[in-house]
């Protein structure tokens, strides 16, 4: 980690400086909206981080309590090789797709979050995939308080509101609450298993989703109110910035992940160590 | 039922609480029919061993082996537990506390829980809520909650806590007695000298480890 | 299996019987709630109508939390879980009986309430009244379900009476959503509540087996 991470820490400074040109002063201005629209290049990567760093937060939940049990790890490794099956095939058979949801786009999602597990399988076994999890959680938690910041300064000037209930940010809003009460009871967990409550309440919070979305999704159709992005072709000149900003985030964000998880491995292995010491060698019995 | 493999066997058992290690390494092996009274001051790990040999705590490290498996879960209809707490319910009676709990170990009939209650001196006609009793009596109804299930190995955790010294010495034939019918009993207590004529071994903790053990008849 | 679940859930209904702090708290808390509400807002019927799917639920929710903290907050005295899980006895049971009897209390405070919200908010219903019973069943299993299991979850917490909110909450969001939305439908009579039933049984569904499969995981954690 010494001689890679600063490389790493300097090449991602570079791609934020660069991606912070090329959105401000490079990406063509937005004839309706105007300046306002670029903060566009902040909000959206950050949406998809936090999305991308909560869905590892997930697999690596899942990993951690199957890992304990051979049944089970063998019973989520067969789940996770027909989800991402069954996903893709879902994908193009099942029409229409609820709002905002491309075929392409669901069945990349499939396959992702099956070799995502492969991947946290391989490399992150029993306790480093709870690690993962709280690192993702967290940093997640980070960038997902930066879409909800950045989303209402966007929507004031543009439509005349602070905030409405649309779908993505209500779901995204419910998100954040989830992964706050995650965060909430590492903290005052006063178990020695706390890694696996949390993981379990991690596993509520996924399959909370989906239900949040359609749930939100439904009662929007039955009151109506504007609609925020969505639709409509994007400049290629602006989504070539908008890509180049989300790969910004993304070095970003594994950084932050890179540098949390080498100080909460550190940590986890001075309370071993105190707890070792913590205790002196029994004197012989007198 | 006299066997020679060892009713309990510890290896390398350890077990952290965050900064805190209450168990460091513990080998031993505990043979079937025998009465251990471990000793030790506050804190050396005493009463995290029983209870993770009760399930009731996963060990960081090591192996617990009861009867020959380690699926400690898998056994435990063949393990007795007393805490330090009472595990009562105290709003209801001593005879209502049995049988709830002699439905969880799929144990059918009342007349078992009677002839539980009445082995340790208690009258199962007894109405009152726990709630209500003196502390001699919910121990020795505590006691019975453990030996319910007709256990191989009993775990006792201070079961002297509190009592009069009446009562204690009660119990103290009790217990003898369950060891002649072939029960291996691990009691950790503090008041040891009441097991000084009854005791197999006397097991010395220390630290999260143990340090000394002293045979009955080595010791005199 | 089914002997376990009976067995438990005779010596919770008798340990509340015979102690009632559940029903007491749970019942005067409600009532507290429906008056400070209606002093809040003074509606019309019209307007009450649109208002009191909101207020029933959001009362029963915050009722509820008081009884499920106490469900598990029994078992805390003398530590008298620590018997059932050094016992054969499976996870499940124990959880399914607390859910069980967690219904119950639910239920009863559901039915000693509505004629108070009957009564206070001048209610009558324009669409079919009789779905009400359904979303009642279906939302009150969704709260007392998750309820049960976070219950759980907090013991293992330092503080373990407000975590049980912070932690049900956010997972209650759809559900809450649900039960409002097809109630407000319901007593307006302005759109369909079929889409909210289902929905509510998709989210009955999906957290009853959460909550089967990690309950042992949660109760062992200590």
């Amino acid at each position: 980690m010494r001689r890679i991470f600063p490389i790493f820490a300097v090449l991602t400074a570079l791609l934020l400086g660069y991606a912070f040109y090329q959105a401000m002063f490079v990406a063509p201005r937005e004839q309706t909206m105007g300046d306002v629209q670029r903060i566009f290049y902040y909000h959206v990567p950050s949406a998809w981080t936090a999305f991308l760093l909560f869905s590892l937060n997930f697999i690596a939940s899942i990993q951690y309590l199957a890992g304990r049990n051979h049944f089970a790890d063998r019973f989520v490794k067969w789940a996770a090789i027909i989800l991402g099956i069954a996903g893709c095939i879902a994908a193009f058979a099942i029409r229409p797709l609820p709002y905002g949801m491309e075929p392409s786009s669901v069945a990349t999602t499939a396959v992702a979050i099956t070799g995502l597990y492969f991947f946290i399988r391989k490399y992150f076994p029993g306790e480093k995939a709870d690690v993962l999890a709280l690192v993702t959680a967290e940093v997640g938690v980070v960038f997902c308080t930066v879409v909800l910041i950045t989303g209402p300064i966007w929507a004031r000037p543009v439509w005349g509101i602070w905030w409405t209930w649309d779908i993505r940010l209500t779901s995204t809003l419910v998100l954040w609450l989830i992964y706050v009460s995650y965060l909430l009871l590492r903290r005052f967990s006063s178990s020695d298993q706390t890694p696996a409550l949390a993981a379990a309440l991690a596993i509520f919070g996924a399959l909370d989703v989906p239900l949040v979305y359609f749930s939100i999704w439904f009662f929007r159709t039955q009151h109506p109110s504007p609609v925020i992005g969505g639709g409509g072709s994007i400049d290629s000149r602006m989504l070539h910035v908008l890509l180049l900003n989300w790969l910004a985030f993304l070095c970003l964000a594994g950084m932050l992940c890179w540098l949390r998880y080498a100080l909460e491995t550190l940590h986890r292995a001075v309370d071993e160590r105190r707890a070792i010491e913590s205790m002196p060698e029994p004197r012989s019995a007198s | 039922m006299p066997s020679s493999s060892p009713a309990v066997v510890l290896e390398n058992l350890t077990k952290q609480f965050g900064r805190f290690t209450a168990l460091r390494g513990v080998t031993a092996e505990f043979a079937p029919g025998r009465m251990y009274v471990i000793v030790g001051d506050n804190g050396a790990g005493k009463t995290t061993l029983l209870r993770a040999l009760a399930g009731l705590v996963r060990p960081t490290r090591g192996r617990i082996l009861i009867l020959g498996t380690s699926d400690v879960r898998a056994i435990c209809s063949q393990v007795g537990y007393m805490a330090h707490a009472s595990l009562l319910y105290d709003e209801l009676s001593g005879m209502e506390n049995l049988r709830y709990f002699a439905r969880l170990y799929d144990l059918a009939d009342t007349s078992r829980c009677a002839d539980t209650m009445s082995s340790v001196n208690l009258d199962s006609q007894l109405n009152r809520p726990v709630g209500q009793y003196s502390q001699g009596m919910r121990q020795r109804l505590s006691l019975a909650r453990a030996l319910l299930n007709n256990p191989q190995i009993l775990l006792l955790d201070e079961p002297f806590s509190n009592v009069d010294a009446n009562s204690a010495t009660q119990m103290v034939g009790l217990l003898a007695g369950l060891r002649d019918q072939g029960k291996t009993m691990l009691i950790v207590t503090h008041q040891s000298s009441l097991l000084e004529g009854v005791a197999d071994e006397f097991v010395q903790m220390q630290n999260g480890q143990i340090v000394n053990r002293s045979q009955r008849d080595a010791n005199q | 299996m089914t002997s376990i679940i009976q067995a438990t859930l005779a010596k919770d209904l008798r340990l509340e019987w015979r102690s009632k702090d559940a029903i007491n708290s749970m019942l005067f808390f409600a009532l507290l709630v429906v008056v400070i509400f209606s002093f809040a807002f003074d509606p019309t019927a019209e307007e009450s109508r649109r208002i009191a799917g909101g207020l029933i639920w959001v009362a029963l929710l915050f009722a509820a939390v008081v009884a499920l903290n106490q469900t598990w907050a029994r078992e805390l005295r003398n530590q008298a879980l620590e018997a059932y899980r050094v016992s054969p006895a499976p996870a499940n049971s124990l959880f399914l009986a607390k859910a069980f009897g967690n219904f119950v209390f639910v239920a009863v405070l559901e039915l000693l309430m509505t004629p108070l919200f009957i009564v206070f908010y001048k209610l009558r219903a324009i669409g079919p009244a009789w779905q009400l019973i359904i979303v009642a069943v279906l939302g009150t299993w969704a709260l007392v379900v998750n309820g049960t299991f976070f219950g759980a979850m907090s013991l293992r917490t330092r503080n373990r009476e407000i975590m049980l909110p912070l932690l049900l909450f956010p997972i209650s969001i759809p559900a809450v959503l649900a039960m409002v939305t097809a109630t407000t439908n319901i007593l307006t009579g302005e759109s369909p509540a079929k889409f909210w039933i289902v929905l509510l049984a998709a989210y009955d569904l999906v957290f009853t087996t959460a909550c089967l499969l990690l309950f042992e995981t949660v109760l062992q954690a200590e």
